[in-house]
């Protein structure tokens, strides 16, 4: 057989909790409802997607002491609703979002197995790390994480769950397990046999140093942020350049940008409705808040139409809590200022100007050719699609750009295996149960 | 004026022992479509952090959609789980199951669970009992600190939802504290059904102040309905209406060894319940297949001709089943805000 063409890996993210959900369109339905959830996973199996992928936040956002109120508020526990996922599909691989630092190994090991075992292996765990006191007020443990130390532990989080995971020999002869290492000590033996597809599939979202560095030495997929071509090509040669060093293949990790799209019937359609969307995504009230994120004041008496403050950021204050801060918020709030004088843009045009822009913009032909480009020229091995309506958001995109990648010869025709790994096409993992 | 109360029934779905191969999924919707189609009111799912098996509330997550009306109760565990995980995951069964979800509330009292975890040494038991009650009591709060209402998507005011109904439980425990509000919107019960297995005193207090089903074991009708008036005073003592407190015996049954059968059971529950001693029966086949096939088939069966078990279920919910009402939210009465 001629090795193909690079093929595209496709992921759906349900549009729940973040400002690029639209929820003020009429055709927006419930967050929260399993006949949402029901859609979209059924939506993108029948696109031949390779998993279906929820997010995870663990305190509601907050801003100047009270809950954030203007974007989509509330879900429900990610694993849960993938087990309920699993009856419902029949290949489709299940991705939920778990911090590693508010869990205990043994009990996510065996959550996570479960999962593997219900839905005939198709798990997966994101492997996330964000953790702060305002999380922590949550939990018995509370927050105390630095980011070197949140790694220290997932990194041997997931190793421990790795060994449990390990402890069953592939004959199905139940083991047990000890581990003793600087941030868990534990033993006894592990309740749930290897599971069809081995091992549960290991994603990591994070992108420091640190964070690559993890992904590189123990994750099958990464979920990035880098969508542009430039940007990804540049994530994607200093992740896989890193594998090496463990011993590991190019192949062995998929990168995997988060990307939002809009299709229209033409391209200059596309470009109308995006520019649509955003307006819809940055209501006046959206606006004032995502500039008090850079300014860290109270600026609920400015105009959205209106120009700019003139006065200077806080640098230290920490208005907005349960959202990534702003690095440098003077350094960023002078570029604002400097492009809305130029272009004389009202405070609500400057958010829309500055925010991210959607993705993939255009026809269903010239969104499949850009997404074949980025998957050819090394800028990514596939894209988790976030599409801005739920449920129905993904619709357009199964039914108009997925024929076109099949047509293009990078996309399947129909699922070859049953697992995600196989979907994925990653190596079976070895068992590692034996070893000394 | 006892003869009319309605008569409860149960049934645990693995006896203990949820195996784990590939075939778990499909025969435990198979026994779940079993229990549905008798219309029971409640499947119940053991589970211990020892194992062996799968994760209860996963097992019946996976169920949930493939049924329509049972009752889904897996037990979880307070000892060495996060409270706010807890809560969410169980409000999500009921949002997965539109309704029908409870928890079984359990403890983790030996070392060995203990060093599985490596959190902490596993303390006296009596404590353990305290604390699972505090995660019920701050389950409740979180599933309780997004009003009904809470979701207005005003697009005049860009506001999504009404922040002044979603609230902060400040809750403060002896061993742990949670901040709130949850993350997941209130569910469909309001409160999914809190279960506790009363049959231990160390548990008995807690099932008292925190439970809508206590299960109790009992060799006689006598003992059955001095656990169940003792309950009855506990709920009061704690401040509760003891009619909203249903107290269901757990019975272990063999029917290969069962003298007289499934008719002979079929009248014990109508002689027990008829006296008032229980408010209905949770059995526990010692073979799941073989011996809630015969409940169903024989017991079931003889209940409903003689006019003690419904034909079908009335409602849609395991609080309608249960002829338990749906508690408005704590905040919404008390109107306390952010
Ligand atoms: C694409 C992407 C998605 C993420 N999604 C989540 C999430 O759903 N929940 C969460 O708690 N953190 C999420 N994070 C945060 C990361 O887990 C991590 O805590 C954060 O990026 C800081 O780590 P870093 O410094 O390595 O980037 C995400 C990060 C990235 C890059």
């Amino acid at each position: 057989m001629s090795r193909g063409k690079k093929q595209v890996h496709l992921a759906a993210h349900f549009p729940g909790v973040n400002s690029t959900t639209v929820w003020s369109d009429p055709r927006s339905g419930s967050q929260i409802d399993f006949s949402s959830f029901e859609h979209l996973a059924r939506t993108a199996e029948r696109g031949l997607f390779d998993f279906f992928f929820l997010a995870e936040g663990l305190r509601l956002r907050e801003h100047a002491g009270r809950i954030h109120d203007l974007d989509v508020v509330g879900r429900p526990e990610s694993i849960t609703v993938l087990n309920a996922l699993a009856a419902v599909t029949d290949r489709l691989g299940l991705a939920a979002t778990v911090n590693a630092t508010f869990n205990e190994p043994y009990e996510l090991a065996r959550r996570l197995a479960s999962l593997d075992h219900l839905s005939a292996g198709r798990a997966a765990w994101n492997v996330v790390t964000s953790s702060d006191a305002f999380t922590g007020e949550n939990f018995r443990r509370g927050g105390f994480l630095d980011r070197a130390d949140r790694y220290t532990r997932a990194a041997e989080f997931l190793g421990v769950v790795r060994e449990l995971w390990d402890s069953w020999t592939p004959g199905g002869e139940p083991g047990t397990f000890a581990h003793s290492g600087p941030q868990f000590r534990i033993e006894g033996r592990f309740p749930v046999p290897r599971s069809p597809q081995g091992q549960p599939v290991v994603i990591q979202a994070g992108d420091s140093g640190e964070g690559r560095e993890f992904a590189a030495s123990a994750a099958d997929v990464i979920f990035t942020r880098h969508s542009t071509l430039e940007a990804g090509r540049e994530f994607y040669a200093d992740v896989k350049g890193r594998l090496a060093r463990y011993g590991r293949r190019p192949d062995d990790l998929k990168i995997m940008p988060g990307v939002t799209y809009v299709l229209g019937d033409s391209d200059a359609d596309a470009q109308e409705r995006a520019a649509e969307i955003r307006r819809q995504q940055v209501s006046p009230q959206n606006a004032i808040l995502a500039l008090e994120q850079v300014w860290g004041r109270d600026l609920s008496g400015y105009d959205p139409d209106g120009p700019l403050p003139d006065i200077d950021p806080d640098p230290d204050s920490v208005l907005v809590q349960g959202r990534v801060r702003v690095a440098d918020p003077v350094g960023v709030a002078r570029k604002w200022r400097a492009l809305s004088e130029e272009k004389g843009l009202s405070i609500r045009q400057t958010v829309i100007e500055t925010g991210s822009r959607q993705s993939f913009v255009g026809s269903p032909a010239t969104v499949a050719a850009a997404l074949e480009e980025f998957v050819a020229t090394d800028a990514a091995d596939g894209f988790i699609l976030v599409p801005h309506l739920t449920p129905g958001g993904l619709d357009d995109f199964v039914d108009r750009v997925v024929p076109l990648l099949q047509e293009r010869g990078v996309f399947r025709t129909e699922y070859a295996g049953t697992t995600l790994r196989s979907h994925l096409g990653l190596p079976e993992p070895v068992w590692k149960g034996d070893t000394p | 004026m006892t003869s009319t109360r309605p008569l409860h029934l149960a049934a645990e779905l693995v006896a203990g022992s949820g195996r784990a191969d590939p075939g778990t999924a499909a025969r435990t919707v198979a026994l779940a479509r079993l229990a549905e189609a008798a219309a029971l009111d409640f499947l119940t799912h053991d589970d211990s952090f020892a194992g062996p098996g799968l994760d209860a509330l996963a097992v019946l997550a996976r169920v949930a959609p493939e049924t329509r009306s049972v009752g889904l109760v897996p037990t979880v565990t307070t000892t060495h789980t996060e409270p706010f995980h807890v809560q969410a995951a169980v409000a999500t069964l009921d949002w997965v199951s539109r309704g029908r979800a409870g928890w079984r509330i359990a403890v983790s009292p030996t070392g060995a669970e203990a060093r599985l975890l490596g959190r902490r040494p596993a303390p006296p038991t009596a404590e353990l009992w305290q604390e699972a009650g505090e995660v019920a009591e701050v389950s409740r709060k979180l599933w309780d600190s997004w009003e009904d209402d809470a979701e207005i998507r005003d697009v005049a005011t860009g506001r999504f939802i009404d922040r002044r109904k979603l609230h902060h439980v400040n809750f403060q425990g002896a061993t742990f504290s949670v901040k709130g509000p949850s993350t997941v919107p209130r569910p469909p019960q309001g409160n999914p059904v809190t279960v506790v297995d009363a049959t231990r005193p160390a548990a008995r207090d807690t099932a008292a102040h925190h439970a809508d089903v206590a299960l109790v074991r009992a060799a006689s009708a006598e003992e059955a309905a001095a656990l169940r008036a003792e309950l009855h005073r506990g709920a009061r003592a704690h401040g509760r209406d003891p009619g909203q407190l249903r107290v269901l015996l757990s019975l272990t049954v063999d029917f290969d060894a069962y003298e007289g059968g499934a008719g002979a059971l079929a009248e014990l529950i109508a002689g027990w319940h008829g006296g008032g001693a229980v408010d209905g029966f949770h059995l526990v086949p010692a073979v799941p297949e073989r011996d809630l096939e015969r409940f169903v088939a024989g017991t079931v069966t003889r209940l409903r001709e003689r006019g003690l078990f419904r034909a079908d279920y009335e409602g849609v919910t395991l609080r309608d089943h249960l002829g338990l009402a749906r508690p408005v939210s704590q905040y919404a009465t008390t109107g306390v805000s952010v």
